[in-house]
């Protein structure tokens, strides 16, 4: 074989790590008891904080009287809104929607309290037990101004109004129209619909909410250590409500124990604890309880949907209205507003079908309850509830099997890209291919038969499909919550080789279990030619790159992805140029792989760390010119993104006489796009859908009449644990889509059509019993309620 | 009125004067032993993050004292095995990707070995039923039964 034929340049560059299930960077650490999670951090002799926290759901705060608590062990201060009127501006949630009150967002609630909850006093004292021995010791007086305790009595006239600035409590008010819905309804052969709702919900991470503010007294600078998902949101904010500027403010999301939303926004604790360590200069920590978790973390869901939809006599959906009253709580979140969850649910309500008219309007409603805000899959959990109950409604009407119903009405491969009726415009995705891939992977036909059987003996047997459609990857063209002026549709990736030849790839992301030091790592290797063990990922640190908004909205892998090609690309440039100059070569017959330049078709070569060392520390080996430093930074924008869809299909068994319903078997098909770590993709998938069975059986988040919390705890507040989670199966359509790299954001789906596809397999379970499923969770008590108003009807 | 508190964690003799007899197993772990790995999830027994072994059992330090551990023997996640060298059961975690976020590793961590210790465990329904007390958010569980299902076999095939 002659020394200089030439290796296919594609065998030298096909992808080793990007597709692979390779074991994750994080584990080693997070195994051992080695992660760093906020609450881990020992900062110099830190000052502990504990919240007083509001009993009342809506009151004016008449005197508060701090004396006591000054005096008691320990304290160092007691600080309440008119002690720090002068240390912040307030946070204003800003959207350009029309019909859309911002509500500030306050460190601590001055004149009066709008939920029970609400942080009204903080101490500062040298251990948390101290902290919170001196709560008890702080009095206040209030005077009721009557609690708002839901949506219907918010709108009610002559409510108390909770924001008075406002003068109305319908924070929101926003309308989706195309076609004639009235007409095209009055012309269906089948109409169904009827009111639909998912109850309160908590995104529960296990990790509390936690924060470290770590004092610097010699530039009066802190770090912020969080557990957030957006630290660099959140660093941007605080910047400026204290008026201290990014260099002197740095916020790091260290280890973070999962969030689903619930640490997605900026809280008011992360202002007051950066207000208290510059007032005090010193470190100051917090961590929430489980109660205060609960109780003060952004809350999810809480929609009631009146929704009808009409049919032609071939089982076409022809027409969709909806009128959804989100009960959004009692402030606008930051950067997201009140608008993200209801908005976000008239956007997808036509989900992945081809409905040709659709009117949806939606109100977003202020009562005594902490805000809601994003919770994984954003509307589309409920927006999917309902279209899907419909469409089985729609099936049942004109005697079509719901498999079929769906394959009739599903945008298909010819039609992309496609504009639903609510406006949102699909790229091309795998949406047939994924019904009929799941309905494959359950047996359908056999599952039918299986229910037949089932149903012989008396058996309450219920199989369930869903199909939904999301948008991930954001890019610049569309605003993940409806106006907002921040742009998270960027994201910057800059990786450097220094002067040891060692790789640091940092972002703007913020993994929170994403395993993201992972993937980022595989496509980083792959694009720069680098071994993956040799790359180093760096993120959540407001310092590493200078902009970065974090990890939400299935746009990490998209976007942060996107960005590690592009940067990685340009390196390897460098890389090129360098090493034509040390092996006398073009360029252009240069080869990068697994950490080395080669000379195509040769063995010579030379390594990232004699590169390095040319550039940086050797006097005279690369003319001056020829040394750039080997770093590159891109910030990728993949304008609007892509689409991600996945069927789901349950079968369930209901018990007639405990009312548990027990999952049998549970399928996902779905189309991530190219899928860089497939045993990631498969985990996000379990957890999602984990999280799907908890909203569609088990967790609710009830407050009374008075807006008192009443499922606080973990006793109360039921998450699934092992045994309730079923084995599941996933299937994985991989249709390249349009981004950098061809990925597609995933984290969501599980979550989004879970609570459908078990909604719809109840409600076939139950259809003997002429039962249908129109709110979730489905609690036993629920269920057994339903079962005896249904023995009712037949006794009558 | 404090006590002093002497205790063995991971072979390593602990005597710490000045223990408030309020202060938690579960802080007097992390914030005067400064072994974080020991996770605390919500301070009522019922996430089962703040698990660790006292002498030999499985136990919620969340809801022990810490002046009742006075003498007693205690394993925390510290003491399975370090990042160069996972022992089998933190081995078979990474394999089957049994954590993403890692804040409940701990806790299933320490179930699991107790588990693995004392109980056949001969179907996954075993398993799950063992791990009803340890919450996680992120897996489904799904990989953390296998994890545990794959270092049970192990065990088996070392036993014999
Ligand atoms: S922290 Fe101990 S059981 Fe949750
Ligand atoms: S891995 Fe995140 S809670 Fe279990």
């Amino acid at each position: 074989m002659s020394s200089d034929r030439r290796a296919n340049p594609s065998d030298v560059l096909r992808p080793r790590n990007v597709g692979a299930p390779i074991k994750r960077t994080e584990d080693p650490r997070l195994l051992t008891g080695n992660g760093e999670y906020t609450a881990d951090r020992k900062p110099d002799r830190p000052l502990h904080l504990a919240f007083l926290r509001s009993g009342q759901p809506h009151a004016r705060i008449e005197r508060i009287d701090t004396s006591a608590a000054l005096g008691a062990p320990g304290v160092i201060a007691v600080l309440t809104a008119d002690d720090i009127a002068d240390d912040f501006k307030p946070v204003i949630p800003f959207s350009r929607m029309p019909n859309y009150h911002a509500t500030p967002i306050v460190p601590l609630a001055s004149r009066k309290v709008r939920y029970v909850g609400e942080p009204v006093v903080a101490i500062v004292a040298t251990s948390r037990y101290l902290a919170e021995d001196a709560l008890e010791l702080i009095e206040v007086d209030y005077e009721p101004l009557g609690a708002i305790s839901r949506a219907e009595l918010a709108i009610a006239d002559g409510a108390p109004l909770l924001h008075e600035e406002a003068g109305t409590n319908v924070l929101l008010a926003r309308e989706f129209k195309k076609g004639d819905v009235g007409a095209d309804l009055k012309a269906a052969a089948v109409r169904v619909g009827g009111r639909f709702e998912m109850t309160r919900k908590a995104p529960l991470a296990m990790e509390p909410r936690s924060y470290a503010a770590e004092y610097e007294k010699r530039r009066d600078a802190i770090t912020l250590y969080t557990s957030s998902n957006i630290p660099g949101i959140v660093r941007d904010a605080v910047s400026e409500s204290l008026g201290l500027p990014g260099h002197r403010l740095r916020v790091v999301a260290p280890d973070v124990g999962g969030s689903f939303g619930s640490k997605g926004s900026l809280y008011p604790e992360e202002l007051l604890i950066c207000i208290a360590a510059r007032k005090l200069r010193r470190s100051v920590k917090w961590t929430a309880d489980r109660l205060e978790d609960v109780s003060s973390s952004s809350q999810a869901f809480a929609e009631i949907v009146n929704a009808e939809m009409g049919f032609d006599a071939n089982g076409i959906a022809t027409s969709l209205q909806a009128d959804v009253i989100g009960d959004v709580g009692a402030f606008s979140i930051y950067p997201w507003t009140c608008g993200l969850e209801p908005v976000q649910v008239v956007s997808f309500l036509p989900g992945p079908y081809k409905i040709g008219s659709y009117r949806g309007v939606v109100r977003g409603v202020a009562t005594c309850k902490p805000p809601t805000g994003p919770y994984r899959g954003v509307g589309r959990p409920i927006s999917t509830f309902v279209t899907e109950r419909l469409m089985d409604l729609g099936a049942a009407a004109l005697g079509v099997d719901p498999l079929e119903i769906r394959r009739r009405n599903l945008v298909r491969a010819e039609e992309f890209p496609y504009r639903i009726a609510s406006g949102i415009i699909w790229d091309k995705t795998g949406f047939t291919e994924c019904l009929d891939a799941a309905a494959e992977a359950v047996g359908y036909g056999q599952l039918r038969k299986l229910q037949a059987e089932a149903r012989k003996q008396g058996r309450l047997f219920g199989i369930g499909i869903a199909s939904y459609a999301e948008l991930t990857g954001i890019g610049s063209r569309i605003a993940v919550a409806p106006g907002m002026p921040i742009n998270t549709g960027s994201e910057t990736a800059k990786i450097t080789i220094d002067s040891t030849g060692a790789i640091t790839a940092a972002f703007g992301v913020a993994s929170h279990g994403q395993g993201l030091e992972t993937t980022l790592a595989q496509i980083v290797a792959d694009d720069l030619g680098a071994r993956f063990e040799d790359v180093r990922v760096i993120q959540g640190d407001s310092d590493e790159v200078p902009m970065s908004t974090g990890t939400y909205a299935s746009r990490s892998a998209v976007l942060g992805g996107g960005a590690a090609k592009h940067a990685s690309k340009i390196l390897q440039e460098k890389i090129k140029r360098v090493a034509s100059h040390l092996l006398e070569a073009n360029a252009d017959d240069i080869e990068v792989t697994e950490g080395r330049a080669i000379v195509l078709g040769t063995d010579r070569a030379v390594t990232f760390k004699q590169i390095a060392k040319a550039v940086y520390s050797d006097m005279k080996t690369l003319p001056v010119e020829a040394r750039e430093e080997l770093t590159a930074t891109y910030t990728y924008d993949p304008i609007n993104g892509t689409t991600a869809a996945a069927t789901h299909i349950a079968a369930v068994e209901v018990d007639p006489a405990t009312c548990f319903v027990r999952i049998l078997k549970f399928v996902v098909a779905e189309d991530c796009g190219r899928i860089i770590n497939p045993m990631i993709v498969d985990g996000q998938v379990h957890g999602g859908v984990a999280q799907g069975i908890g909203a569609a059986l088990l967790e609710e988040l009830i407050y009374d009449e008075d807006g008192q919390l009443l499922t606080a705890s973990l006793v109360d507040y039921m998450i699934p644990s092992a045994p309730e989670v079923p084995l599941m199966d996933v299937v994985h359509i991989e249709s390249e889509s349009a981004v950098a790299g061809g990925f597609r954001g995933m984290g969501e789906g599980g979550t989004i059509g879970a609570p459908a596809a078990i909604a719809n397999a109840i409600a076939d379970a139950l259809s003997p019993l002429g039962i249908g499923v129109s709110i979730l969770p489905m609690t036993p008590e629920r269920i057994f309620k339903l079962m005896e108003q249904a023995k009712g009807r037949e006794d009558e | 009125m404090t006590t002093e508190v002497s205790v063995t964690v991971n072979g390593e003799t602990y005597h710490v004067p000045d223990v408030e007899p309020r202060l938690l197993l579960s802080d007097f772990l992390r914030d005067l032993l400064g072994l974080t790995g020991t996770h605390v999830g919500c301070e009522h027994g019922v996430c089962g993050a703040c698990t660790v072994l006292v002498n030999g059992d499985s136990v919620r330090s969340c809801l022990m004292l810490a002046v009742q551990a006075n003498g007693a023997e205690i394993i925390t996640v510290e003491g399975l095995g370090s990042p160069e060298e996972l022992n089998v059961l933190q081995t078979e975690f990474r394999e089957h990707h049994g954590l993403q976020c890692g804040f409940c590793t701990p806790g299933m961590l320490m179930t699991g070995e107790d588990l693995l210790r004392k109980y056949p465990l001969a179907t996954d329904e075993d398993i799950r039923e063992g791990l009803s007390g340890n919450l996680c958010r992120c897996t489904g569980y799904q990989n953390i039964v296998a994890a545990i299902r794959s270092a049970a076999v192990k065990r088996t095939e070392k036993a014999s």
